[in-house]
């Protein structure tokens, strides 16, 4: 996704600079939702405001979400089939493997010390034992980061 | 059609869309702990969705949230939740573009980043492992029902989790197909 906006945005239209595109990047990643969604919004309002943002949002969504109701439409039909049963038995153990996989690959991006250790067992417990629920436990894992992030800000300017 | 559930997938999707950090993954727990705790859908659909998911084009966000509106509330509710799990992040960047262009160097930012990143590899990773229970020993965790275990199924995670190992920029497409066709083979004509 990232190239291709890049080949659109940058290099074709020019709407951003090479430099407005890595904020881009680093804001899209700091603030919730996908990417793609977070770009669109970020470079049609560049190129022509609020308007600008909601056509670019619309058009990026747009494909998505005719795909899947097409498909939406013929799986519900079709579920109950025992051959797409078979399949989607096997799929499970797929989409399992394809989270684990996420986890791990997230897990390598991070920076490790104690802290991120122990907020990922924090994580990690809270919901495989259904202690609390998700959206709290995010929001205690950026509260302890903003914390630790003020401290060490304080420290490093005494 | 139901006023009440199209509001309900309304407030579910924004509320996922706020909290998503981290890619279209990262929405996973929490879509799972909404849709399964409201009844919708069960968990085992809940993964075929998400296989259908991230194997078509396009933001998984969108198709998830899509796939879930169609299934609860037709048309009219695939375009409401997909609306709602958009909307966070659209206002949210609208805000950032007219007011703050250090965003990302913000010590706030930086800091409640810092510490939700390694919190949501947890969940995801817990995530995994209920999952993992689910598909191959057909046990939900600390409800363990009938443990229904067949070589069968270790088989299939084991070639499809080496192959991920082996092959790291395999695309999820493949993994889902290579799952569906070992089910297909082994509950269709071996077992």
């Amino acid at each position: 996704m990232i190239p291709f906006i890049h080949q659109y945005a940058v290099e074709k239209y020019k709407w951003i600079t090479d430099e407005e595109f890595l904020d881009i990047i680093a804001i899209a990643e700091s603030t919730p939702g996908p990417i793609a969604i977070n770009s669109a919004t970020y470079i049609g309002h560049k190129v022509k405001g609020i308007k600008g943002s909601a056509m670019a949002t619309l058009g990026v969504v747009l494909p998505s979400v005719i795909i899947i109701v097409l498909i939406a439409a013929f799986f519900m039909q079709y579920k109950d089939n025992v051959w797409v049963e078979y399949a989607f038995k096997g799929v499970r153990i797929g989409v399992a493997i394809l989270v684990l996989n996420a986890a791990i690959r997230m897990y390598k991006k991070l920076d490790k010390n104690i802290l991120s250790y122990v907020l990922i067992l924090i994580g990690f417990s809270m919901i495989l034992f259904e202690l609390l629920p998700v959206i709290l436990v995010i929001a205690i894992g950026g509260v302890i980061g903003i914390i630790s992030q003020v401290l060490k800000v304080r420290g490093e300017t005494k | 059609m139901s006023l009440k559930i199209l509001l309900e997938l309304f407030i579910t999707f924004f509320k996922i869309g706020i909290f998503t950090f981290g890619g279209g993954y990262a929405m996973i727990p929490l879509i799972t702990e909404e849709v399964v705790a409201k009844n919708w859908l069960e968990t085992s659909t809940l993964i075929d969705f998400i296989a259908i998911s991230e194997s078509t084009p396009g933001p998984f966000a969108i198709n998830i949230a899509t796939f879930i509106g169609y299934s609860q509330q037709g048309i009219l509710g695939s375009v409401l939740a997909t609306l709602a799990v958009v909307l966070p992040s659209f206002i949210i960047i609208i805000i950032i573009a007219k007011a703050f262009h250090k965003f990302a160097t913000n010590t706030y930012v930086v800091g409640f980043l810092k510490g939700v990143k390694p919190v949501v590899v947890g969940v995801i990773f817990s995530v995994a492992i209920a999952f993992l229970l689910k598909s191959i020993f057909s046990i939900s965790i600390f409800t363990i029902k009938e443990i229904d275990f067949k070589w069968s199924t270790l088989l299939i995670f084991a070639v499809v989790f080496t192959m991920t190992r082996i092959w790291k920029k395999i695309h999820p497409v493949f993994i889902v197909l290579v799952s569906g066709v070992m089910g297909l083979i082994i509950y269709g004509f071996i077992l």
